[in-house]
């Protein structure tokens, strides 16, 4: 999207209309059939329930009786009660909401509710974005820092790179997540609760990708630019000021994006365990509980838009950053 | 508090340390003795130092058990732990693994032949990589029920994409020149398929196949965490928190540790067969 954004104003008139061709159209057409294929789905989805619901208001349905029906395949259903195809977009709990209902429900929980100055309030999803924004942003600032550091020190000593490099590497290959209801519950009866346990737990998933992406970052200069700048007899301070970090921001944004996406994920997963009471992952959780399926794909759009702003933030980042530098023409 | 267990303690990672500055120092570092040997001292040394920590200041085990207290819960409860790797990794993770790399597979192939619809599903694809797709659990445990088949559709989901996107990647790897060859023996869509592009995109495949493992294990577990029957990883971690049993918790974590590096050590020797060729497989410098 936002390299449809950018191009015009770089290119001119031309670049922009390619851009458009290029990349635009396939996209919106791509996501256009998606949401076809979503209202398709919807139909059989939800048909039993409809028919149900038809028939207790007093239609005659083909066949009768929701438990002769219970067993049939919902496509056959379909086919023969096609004039109650419609209702199965507007169910109050659908096993499938159409997209209108989500969008309905998003707006509903967030916008409605800025404009009769509730925005904040339990019941709005800007209040549960906040919850979970706060703490995926503060996990990812300390995973980062620390990743960074961790890095840093791995480049700089050979005793940390032989000691750590390897457990750093295998640890992307274990589950961490799994402990997540574990921390929150231990930090919990220890007297932490709060934005913190969970801060912790999108930190530790940030961490390791930062810390490996930026090892590799930091030895991306090559022996030649090594070596010139010891023939400058630079110190290991300048080397690394001059060289080492510039030529690492490539790899530092890529894994940047990572551990947000990372860090997000641990936000919600984090707030699993506490029993539902804040953030969208308690979003999810009691949408699960009660049935409610509206709020829970609202709740996961919710969740979808705060990645792509957040993700995109940093892509953005990227682009201006590395534009400065030269790095990208 | 416990002097004996925290000086003892610190003074074996002191040691470990100390050891490990000399050996990757000293003349055999670039051995491959010493490249084994230092990280699996640093992690011996860790281990000490907890379980030191925990003696020594007699950590309550609610809040954090001792390793050979996790140990001592893992021999004991084999049978238990089996029955939970069986349910959320055979059944759950590697059965979802298998649907998703499939359709992923499936999919590429289709869109690699139109143009228009690479360049339509890759940003899409590229955007679903880095949502929080784990989200979706709770909806797909009410339309596949609790079992093991809910937990394999939410690894199907989660998988789908990296290997989608890194396959259509991987397809466009090779070289104009290399496909006008193929094009002068006249060769077929198919047989440039399998004699040159998928071999060529074998390093981009495997790329998205070990992002991949570890993804199947995290969709596996937290989708338990929205319901499932009385055994599985997930179920166990979440009911035995709730119990404080956090010895237990740990050995299941153990579990879930040891299946997700051998899963993608897995993967990665077959990486290694496959795409010999590769530069990055070289060995040696």
């Amino acid at each position: 999207m936002s390299d449809a954004a950018i191009a015009p104003a770089a290119g001119g008139f031309g670049a922009g209309a390619r851009a458009v061709r290029d990349v635009v159209l396939p996209v919106f057409v791509v996501v256009a059939v998606i949401v076809a294929l979503w209202y398709v789905a919807c139909v059989p989805m939800n048909i039993k329930e409809a028919l149900t619901q038809a028939e207790r208001g007093g239609a005659v349905i083909n066949p009768e009786g929701a438990r002769e029906r219970r067993d049939m395949s919902a496509i056959g259903l379909v086919f023969k009660n096609p004039s109650y195809a419609a209702d199965t977009l507007n169910q109050e709990r659908p096993r499938l909401p159409a997209p209108h209902q989500v969008g309905r429900e998003l707006w509903k929980t967030t916008g409605a509710m800025v404009l009769t100055g509730r925005g904040f309030s339990k019941r709005s999803l800007i209040y549960h974005g906040w919850v979970t924004l706060s703490a995926t942003v503060l996990g990812f600032v300390i995973g980062t820092v620390a990743g960074v550091g961790l890095a840093i020190g791995i480049v700089h000593s050979r005793v940390m790179n032989m000691a750590v490099m390897p457990w750093a590497i295998a640890s992307q290959t274990i589950p961490i997540l799994a402990i997540a209801p574990m921390i929150i519950v231990v930090l919990n009866s220890i007297g932490v609760t709060g934005l913190l346990p969970k801060a912790l737990i999108s930190a530790y998933l940030s961490f390791f990708p930062v810390a490996v992406g930026m090892v590799k970052g930091l030895r991306s200069p090559d022996n030649m630019q090594l070596d010139l700048l010891s023939t400058y007899s630079a110190s290991k301070s300048e080397t690394f000021w001059k060289l080492r970090l510039p030529s690492s921001m490539p790899y530092f944004f890529t894994s940047m994006k990572i551990a947000m996406a990372a860090s997000l994920v641990g936000a919600i997963v984090g707030e699993l365990p506490t029993g539902a009471v804040r953030g969208l992952g308690a979003r999810l959780l009691a949408g699960s509980y009660y049935g409610q399926t509206v709020q829970i794909w609202a709740a996961l759009f919710a969740a979808a838009i705060l990645a792509a702003v957040l993700v995109g933030m940093i892509g953005m980042l990227q682009r201006v950053t590395l534009k400065k530098m030269g790095m990208v023409h | 508090m416990d002097f004996e267990w925290l000086l003892g303690s610190l003074a074996t990672i002191l040691a470990i340390s100390y050891v490990n500055l000399q050996v990757a120092n000293g003349d055999g570092r670039d051995q491959a003795i010493s490249r084994f040997f230092v990280p699996v001292m640093f992690g011996v040394g860790l281990l000490v130092l907890w379980e030191g920590l925990v003696q020594g200041l007699g950590v309550p085990s609610v809040i954090l058990p001792a390793p050979s207290a996790i140990w001592a819960k893992f021999l004991q409860s084999t049978h238990t732990l089996w029955i939970d790797f069986v349910q959320t990794f055979v059944k759950g993770a590697l059965s979802g693994y298998v649907m998703g790399t499939i359709a992923a597979f499936a999919v590429a192939l289709l869109v690699d032949r139109s143009d228009f619809l690479r360049r339509g599903l890759l940003p899409v694809g590229n955007f679903m990589a880095a949502l929080p797709i784990i989200g979706i659990a709770p909806i797909l445990v009410m339309w596949f029920g609790f079992d093991w088949q809910s937990k394999a559709a939410v690894v199907v989901v989660m998988v789908f994409f990296p290997i989608l996107v890194n396959t259509v990647e991987g397809l466009r790897a090779t070289e104009r020149m290399q496909r006008d060859l193929m094009k002068t023996y006249a060769a077929s869509y198919w047989q440039t398929l399998f004699k040159l592009r998928l071999p060529a995109a074998m390093p981009f495949i495997f790329n998205g196949l070990k992002i991949a493992t570890t993804l199947a294990l995290i969709g596996a577990i937290v989708a338990e965490f929205f319901g499932s029957p009385i055994k599985g990883m997930g179920f166990r971690i979440s009911t035995e928190v709730g119990r404080l049993a956090l010895d237990m918790v740990w050995a299941e974590i153990l579990v879930a540790a040891i299946a997700g590096s051998a899963f993608y050590g897995l993967v990665a020797l077959i990486e290694r067969r496959v795409t010999f060729w590769h530069p990055s497989q070289r060995r040696g410098r």
